[in-house]
């Protein structure tokens, strides 16, 4: 995984609650059995509407989203993370993110910053009045500004650290090999196998 | 200090702990669908890396497949090659695979349960939000994401932060016709969608008690849909019971082993949770959702809201966008929305007990005019012992159709979609936009409302309909 430090492009608003993922990506498009190529699907009900704000021209090449709270919530399906990546979005900010996307958005690299939905309000206004208004979210002060804008954005510890050093989360699990291995030794013989 | 039943399942499940990491948690069960795991075993190709133990992981198809014509090819190539791509998957990494056709195929979490695969304090895991349906036998069971998926294929682990619990605690006696699914969806409806955010819900009090094994996991499926990542009702005698002779269920001396265990899956009396709530079961009424997320939700005696009604500008907008996608009006009383199609099935409410219920409002009567009505079982011994008790012919003389098992109408990625415009009520648990097929409207119910809407046309509860001459 490239690791994140920071990033710097423009942003688009997202003036919508309850985000989920049957909405950043439909089911039609989960047929799929490769991690790219997910673009199209993207929104892809929304962006219908030629004034859904994806389709907007002087939204063109953006690479932050800025949505309301509740963002990524339903499935586990981490081709929403995979749709919006391979879109071009790097960042995706919320008030409140689901668990599941955000772990998911974790192990692939998206970053999920959360901050104040004020501070969303805010960001949606300096968007809004200046598309080309540069957002940087930078992961190691985590901090995101915008123009006048500067918030502290929360993520946690941890995720912080792997996608700062672009880690792979099974090569950290398999160095633990041993003791997995002790683990199963003392697992009782009553619980089920399946095959 | 005394400790819930979720910090007792975690703790025993913790392989490696260490300061500022996560737990490294172990992974009991792996449960396996065609749709979130192509990825995840393309990435144990690329790194060389082997699948630890086949024996803890276990597919099925239940996803993208047809509920007709079972027997013929599937039609639609791109699903047909996920599918296959599942079979090649499993055949190369020795995964036991319940394939269409066979007797133990289903929806992954009804599979799960009826081979007694899934037990009191096991971790459960799978490529699937709805995983919290588990958690009904005191198992710390949750979705996960395809790059997990891979993980725990390659390491039988996964490194987790603790969840936070949270008690619901529903006393009292239901009224007649109101159940599980209503239960839940006023849970939905009173903490939000994302109300259950971060917490394990423990389902707590007499009325889950008293609810059968297929009530709790109605119940616990939908957990998700309140944000939580798992829903936990301790393990009881109503527990103990199912799982008895289940083909995957410990016997003889491993039974009485297991039982011991089972019984201290309790949360302590001097335990505390960081949230609580507390519901009145006799308050309860039967329960539909009138928008597009599972939070939007009111009784059935209720009327569709105003965006006035918001407690915010962000609920504001909410409310406008859901009554503009559903084609709704403020103050409209939910008994007069009209219905076009129902569907009877899901990971939710696919399981024999539903069946049987709407069995029951179906006898002697017919589905309105212009009614599209499919009762798809969860899985195909569902399908068998419902028409063993000859409930198949009590749907298809009503006008409904009568189907294989899968996950059908819940999500659209089969044959089986809404059109544009039309509007469901559905057993399912999710309402999004477009949830069950571009354009169409769902309303979430209960089995017994499904079966009166199908037969008056418009939400309604059996209350609603005349009795059978």
């Amino acid at each position: 995984m490239e690791a994140f430090i920071t990033h710097t492009g423009t942003a688009i608003p997202l003036r919508r609650s309850n985000v989920d993922t049957d909405q950043i990506i439909p089911a039609e498009y989960l047929k799929r059995i490769t991690r790219d190529g997910f673009e199209d699907g993207l929104f892809s009900s929304w962006r219908k509407d030629p004034d859904f704000v994806l389709n907007k021209e002087h939204h063109a090449g953006a690479s932050i989203l800025i949505a309301g709270p509740d963002f990524g919530t339903g499935s586990s399906r981490e081709h929403a993370v995979w749709a919006l990546q391979n879109y071009g979005f790097k960042v995706v900010l919320s008030s409140r993110f689901a668990d599941i996307f955000r772990g998911n958005s974790g192990k692939g690299g998206l970053l999920t910053a959360q901050v104040a939905q004020d501070v969303i309000e805010s960001l949606w206004e300096a968007v809004e009045t200046d598309p080309t208004v540069l957002v940087t979210v930078d992961l190691e002060s985590r901090t995101v500004s915008a123009g006048s804008i500067t918030a502290e954005f929360e993520v946690d510890d941890y995720v912080r650290w792997r996608l700062m050093e672009g880690l792979d989360d099974i090569g950290i699990t398999l160095q633990y090999g041993d003791e997995i291995t002790a683990f199963e030794a003392a697992r009782p013989s009553y619980k089920p196998v399946a095959g | 200090m005394g400790r819930t039943l979720a910090e007792k399942v975690w703790e025993d499940h913790i392989v490696r702990s260490a300061e500022g990491e996560p737990d490294l948690l172990y992974i009991d069960l792996h449960l396996v669908h065609e749709v979130t795991s192509p990825q995840a075993f393309d990435g144990l190709r690329v790194t060389g890396r082997p699948l630890r133990r086949p024996d803890l992981t276990v597919a099925t198809e239940d996803h993208n497949i047809p509920t007709i014509d079972i027997d013929k090819p599937i039609v639609d190539p791109v699903s047909r090659a996920q599918v296959e791509a599942l079979r090649n998957n499993c055949a190369e990494f020795g995964v036991p695979l319940y394939s269409l056709g066979d007797i133990e195929q289903g929806i992954v979490h009804v599979v799960g349960p009826q081979m007694g695969l899934t037990q009191p304090g096991m971790t459960v895991v799978c490529g699937d939000s709805h995983t919290s349906t588990h958690g009904a036998f005191g198992a710390l069971a949750f979705g996960i994401g395809t790059s997990e998926v891979e993980h725990v294929l390659a390491t039988q682990t996964l490194p987790l932060k603790p969840f936070k619990t949270m008690a619901i605690t529903v006393d009292g006696e239901l009224a007649e016709g109101v159940s599980a699914k209503d239960i839940i969806l006023a849970v939905i409806a009173q903490i939000g969608t994302g109300g259950g955010q971060g917490y394990v819900l423990e389902y707590r009090g007499s009325a889950i008690r008293a609810l059968s094994m297929e009530g709790r996991m109605t119940i616990c499926n939908m957990s998700i849909e309140a944000g939580a990542r798992a829903g936990m009702v301790a393990p009881d005698q109503i527990t103990f019971d199912y799982l008895k002779g289940r083909a995957k269920a410990p016997s003889g001396a491993d039974w009485d082993a297991a039982l011991d265990y089972w019984s201290t899956l309790v949360t302590d009396e001097d335990a505390t949770f960081d949230a609580e709530v507390v519901i009145d079961a006799a308050s309860l009424a039967p329960f539909v959702t009138w928008g597009t997320n599972p939070g939007q939700g009111l009784p059935l005696s209720g009327s569709v809201p105003s965006p006035d009604q918001a407690r915010d500008e962000v609920e504001r907008v909410a409310i406008e966008r859901a009554l503009e996608y559903m084609d709704l009006t403020p103050g409209m009383p939910l008994r007069e929305i009209p219905i076009d199609t129902v569907f009877v099935g899901s990971c939710t409410n696919g399981r024999i007990e539903d069946l049987r219920i709407v069995a029951e409002v179906l006898r002697g009567r017919t589905i309105a005019p212009g009614m599209r009505m499919l009762v798809v079982p969860g899985s195909v011994r569902v399908r068998l012992q419902a028409e063993s008790e000859g409930l198949d012919e009590v749907f298809t003389a009503a006008g409904a159709e009568w189907r294989g098992a899968g996950c059908s109408m819940c999500l659209a990625m089969n044959p089986d979609k809404l059109a544009p415009g039309e509007r469901s009520a559905s057993t399912s648990n999710r309402n999004f936009e477009g949830r069950q097929g571009p354009g169409g409207r769902t309303h979430l119910v209960s089995p017994a409302v499904a079966a009166a809407t199908a037969v008056r046309g418009r939400l309604s509860s059996p209350a609603d309909i005349p009795a059978v001459a």
